[in-house]
């Protein structure tokens, strides 16, 4: 199945997904569960490329590596939200200023 | 079989008693290393006796150079080309070692066992005692350079730990490390020697090292070329050999150890200071004889430090008051004379001398240990005297001893004692070798002897003949003698408190009071080296130094025999003949004189002479000479490197500082390790950042 | 204009702005809401690319579970979400620079790149375009890819087993059945028989 719209524009639609992932890490420092989420919107990113090349190069292999990353994207939230909810009944909060416990 | 038994029964007896020595106790540890001595010196003799009145060695075969018996014990080492074989060589000379070493050794461990009773360690005496034996006989037994090389070291290890046995006392332990570090200079040239030899003559084993000199008659001797130097190979090897010698057999310069050894226990002294390990210097120059023949340089070198140290060392015998460091010189001029006669080729006549010396010498030293035991450790000849009537025993057998070494005999005739024949001989060959240099060596050897009588009477007076000295005599004993016992202070030269050697009697009332003769166990040794003393002379003189043709069917080619040196010797004019006897009666009388006729001369003489006085009791201030010159600028260099390169540079700066470095920089790394989690994230989010501005930047991606 | 381009361009601007809002929103609730949009989206997307299978499991696996899951934790914690809002844009900056960075260089990436001739239907698995996507995928999940996707297995089993362990635990203070004491109980410790007169009680 050829792709009647250019690789350029997912790649930049992708590329604009993964800098506002990052740039969600960068501002919150207060929220765990947001973190969570731009990392998701990275991931996403990541299997919009995997996709667009699929289809761009006429390979059913990129969509099988996006069904792996999707896959452990996932995992990582369930196990993430577990981490956050332990953490919340531990300490109260899951503001990420307070989590120093890995200091040396 | 004979032959692995004489060199491997010590060994046996060494390991017993050092490895075993707890376990079965003092007693059995000494009775087996004594035993196993014994049957080893028998069988000496059943090796020596046929060679010096039978048919010669038995089941020797000539080979090419000497009729000699090899036992192979194994192969030692295969690198490329050279096959060495541990091989067991008795030659002639050998035989003679065999007897000297297995002989004295064993007296001196049955010495031992009455002289050592009261120490706690007498086991690991016992052991060190047949280590050395073993050691020796390596060294004597050896068919090449490097088994020579092993059995070098060997003795230089055992002589360490005997002379170090008395480890509590400090003086001991300096003296150990002074011995084992002025041997290493030694051996330092020999080990040099060693090389060059093996080098230039392509031959590690000794014959075929001297069938390549021999070969050197023909085509030439070769030359080392050392940095823009042509030298003479042979020469340059051979005084680095005799560097080693020197070493060992405490020659002029390197001789300053040999005195300060007395530290050891007296039969150590006997044993290894006096008859058989320094005596390994002469006997490796004997016994690479063919390769210092090629060299005259060498052997006027052999000569003149001989004969230097045969004065030098009884110049300073002249007034040593420590009985032992007395013998301990005249050990150290004897040596002397031995390599005077080396040097002028009549290396049997040296051997001679090793013969007859370890004999009366090693009676002398028992002899010393004798008294020294009735006087409970008391080894100050100031605070002797009279003891003729306590130890008659011990008296007779130092007088024997004492004439012998003076070498008192009738010039002429078959009548005198062992060192009368050897040293007469030694005195006429190095008239014999003309020259100035066999002047030099004659003049001095006959001084020397002329000192050895005085000194050696000097002890003999000192110690036997007039009237009790010593400190806590004079108020309470029979002979006061106040004003002589207020003349000499009272100060011994050696901390002998080596607490767990004596008992608790001796220190208190009169040393001489109390004063006994020494048990038979110590007397036997004495009697049966006494014997030696008096008869080894005149018994093997045939063999030795008579007839030239003797001596060649003698020793059968294991060391060089010159002719016309031993037919000179024996035609030297008549006055040259009785020099020595001269001299010796002249030392004799002087000693006489000064100390029992006129006991005030001495301390007049000192006083009036008070600058050679103390240059001859501070040794010549070789050791000071040798501190200022090598240990303080050694201990400069060691302080500098320590405290400049180590404490400043490695510890400081480099240890010390590389960590502190280390931390300054940690220290700011951690801020990195802030514990938040976000910053974590940042550090990736960063790094991809990085990496894709470096992959693009490289050029990978666009 | 085609309408897959139209729709291309309908589905990344809703995309592009919902995950702006997921990373801007006060209120979590709302960010996850975005989110969920914006997966929505994205599975059009896929859709645009002939991606149906992934589109639609996209749909039911992130808006059906994983957003759910995020629904549900944050209304679970009972945090003031407001006060955590505060101080938001402290790291702003660097943000802003590392994400301008990256984006530029993505762009870069994106506009300049340039596919090598032989590697354009070199791969290992063409798309067969007479069979349709789902079909496809399983042809090669099960067979070629089977132990790619077993792998995928046990990390979804582990992460399952992980939150479970993680999350359990076991409150003090809080009756519980223990069944094994139950099973375990003899009728002599616990039955008493006895005789009442009839009138008196105990």
């Amino acid at each position: 199945m050829g792709l009647e719209i250019g690789l350029g524009h997912y790649l930049t639609v992708a590329a604009i997904l993964f800098t506002l992932g990052v740039f969600g890490i960068f501002i919150n420092r207060k929220n765990v569960i947001v973190i969570l989420m731009s990392v998701e919107l990275i991931l996403l990113a990541v299997n919009l490329n995997l996709v667009a090349f699929s289809a761009h190069l006429n390979d059913l292999q990129g969509q099988v590596f996006a069904l792996m990353i999707l896959t452990v994207a996932a995992a990582e939230a369930a196990i993430g939200l577990a981490i956050l909810v332990i953490f919340y009944r531990n300490r109260g909060t899951i503001a990420v200023e307070d989590v120093n416990m890995m200091k040396g | 079989m004979i032959i692995q038994a004489i060199v491997f029964l010590p060994l046996i007896g060494a390991l017993v008693a050092g490895l075993l020595g707890r376990t079965i106790g003092h007693r059995p540890s000494e009775f087996i290393t004594t035993g196993l001595l014994l049957i080893a010196a028998v069988l000496s003799w059943i090796v020596f006796i046929p060679v010096a009145f039978g048919d010669g060695l038995v089941g020797a075969v000539g080979d090419g150079h000497a009729a000699v018996v090899k036992v192979e014990v194994m192969r030692w080492i295969q690198v490329g080309d050279m096959d060495l074989r541990w091989i067991l060589r008795v030659d002639t000379l050998t035989a003679i070692m065999l007897v000297v070493v297995n002989t004295v050794s064993a007296l001196v461990h049955v010495y031992s066992i009455g002289y050592m009773e009261e120490d706690p360690h007498r086991s690991r005496f016992f052991a060190y005692l047949s280590l050395f034996t073993f050691a020796m006989l390596m060294l004597v037994t050896a068919d090449n350079f490097l088994q020579m090389f092993f059995g070098w070291e060997g003795v230089g290890l055992a002589s360490y730990l005997l002379i170090g046995f008395w480890y509590t006392k400090p003086s001991a332990t300096a003296a150990a490390m002074k011995a084992f570090i002025v041997n290493r200079v030694g051996d330092f040239g020999f080990a040099l020697g060693i090389f060059g030899a093996f080098l230039v003559l392509g031959h590690i084993d000794f014959d075929g090292a001297f069938h390549a000199a021999d070969e050197f008659a023909v085509t030439g001797l070769p030359v080392i070329q050392f940095l823009s130097w042509q030298l003479d190979a042979m020469t340059v090897i051979c005084l680095l050999l005799f560097m080693g010698a020197m070493g060992k057999s405490a020659q002029f310069l390197l001789h300053t150890w040999l005195p300060d050894a007395m530290e050891g226990p007296t039969p150590v002294s006997a044993l290894i200071h006096a008859a058989t390990m320094v005596t390994a210097g002469v006997f490796m120059v004997a016994r690479l004889s063919p390769l210092f023949e090629t060299s005259p340089v060498a052997l006027t070198v052999v000569i003149v430090i001989g004969a230097i140290t045969a004065f030098f060392a009884a110049t300073v015998g002249l007034v040593q008051n420590d009985i032992k460091r007395v013998i301990a010189y005249s050990t150290c001029s004897q040596l002397g004379y031995m390599f005077v006669a080396l040097g002028v080729g009549a290396y049997s006549a040296g051997i001679f001398h090793l013969f007859t010396h370890a004999f009366f010498k090693a009676l002398l030293f028992l002899g010393a240990g004798s008294v020294i035991h009735a006087m409970h450790h008391e080894q100050d000849m100031r605070n002797m005297g009279g003891l003729r009537k306590k130890i008659p025993i011990t008296y007779a057998m130092m007088m024997i001893g004492t004439l012998a070494l003076t070498g008192v005999g009738i010039p002429g005739t078959n009548f005198g004692f062992a060192g009368f024949f050897s040293k007469d001989a030694i005195i006429e060959s190095a008239y014999a070798f003309g020259g100035n240099v066999g002047s030099l060596a004659f003049w001095l050897l006959v001084v020397a002897a002329l000192f050895t009588s005085f000194y050696s009477w000097r002890l003999v007076h000192l110690t036997f003949h007039g009237s009790p000295r010593d400190a806590q005599h004079h108020g309470e004993g029979p002979h006061p003698d106040p004003a002589h016992a207020a003349l000499e202070s009272h100060d011994e030269p050696i901390d002998d408190s080596n607490a767990d050697d004596h008992g608790d009697h001796g220190h208190h009332g009169s040393a001489y009071d109390h004063a006994h003769e020494s048990p038979n166990v110590m007397l036997v040794p004495l009697y049966v080296l006494a014997v030696g003393a008096v008869l080894a002379g005149v018994v093997f003189y045939g063999m030795f130094f008579h007839e030239v043709e003797h001596i060649e069917h003698f020793f059968a080619g294991s060391i060089y025999v010159d002719h016309q040196i031993i037919d000179d010797a024996h035609h030297v004019p008549t006055w040259v003949k009785w020099s020595a006897t001269i001299a010796m009666i002249l030392g004799f009388v002087s000693a006489w004189y000064m100390y029992i006729r006129r006991p005030d001369v001495p301390g007049r003489l000192a006083a009036t002479n008070p600058g050679l006085y103390k240059f001859l009791l501070n040794k010549w201030y070789f050791d000071e000479l040798y501190n200022t010159i090598f240990v303080k600028p050694a201990l400069w260099i060691g302080n500098a490197v320590w405290k400049g390169f180590d404490d400043w540079l490695v510890d400081g700066k480099i240890a010390e500082g590389l960590g502190r470095r280390v931390q300054n920089v940690t220290s700011w790394v951690v801020k990195l390790q802030s514990g938040y989690l976000y910053h974590y994230a940042f550090a990736m989010l960063i790094g991809i950042a990085a990496l894709l501005t470096w992959a693009i930047a490289a050029g990978g991606l666009i | 204009m085609t309408l897959p381009l139209f729709f291309f361009y309908v589905f990344s601007a809703i995309t592009v702005a919902s995950a702006f809002m997921v990373i801007s929103a006060r209120n979590p609730v709302h960010a996850v809401l975005f989110l969920i949009l914006a997966f929505v989206n994205a599975a059009g997307l896929f859709m645009l690319a002939g991606a149906e299978f992934l589109a639609l499991l996209l749909i039911v696996v992130y808006v059906g579970a994983v957003a759910v899951l995020f629904l549900f934790v944050v209304m679970m914690i009972d945090v003031d979400f407001a006060e955590l809002k505060s101080g938001l844009l402290s790291y702003a900056p660097i943000g802003m620079v590392v994400g301008a960075i990256l984006f530029l260089e993505l762009l870069l990436v994106a506009g300049s790149f340039v596919i090598a001739p032989d590697m354009v239907g070199a791969g290992g698995l063409p798309i067969d375009a007479t069979m349709d996507n789902t079909r496809a995928l399983g042809l090669v999940l099960y067979t070629r890819y089977v132990f790619l996707f077993q792998g995928a297995a046990a990390v979804l089993l582990v992460a399952m087993i992980g939150a479970i362990v993680l999350t359990l635990r076991h409150r003090t203070g809080i009756k519980r059945q223990s069944t094994a004491s139950q099973l375990g109980r003899k009728p002599s410790e616990t039955v008493r028989n006895v005789k009442v007169k009839s009138g008196q009680g105990l």
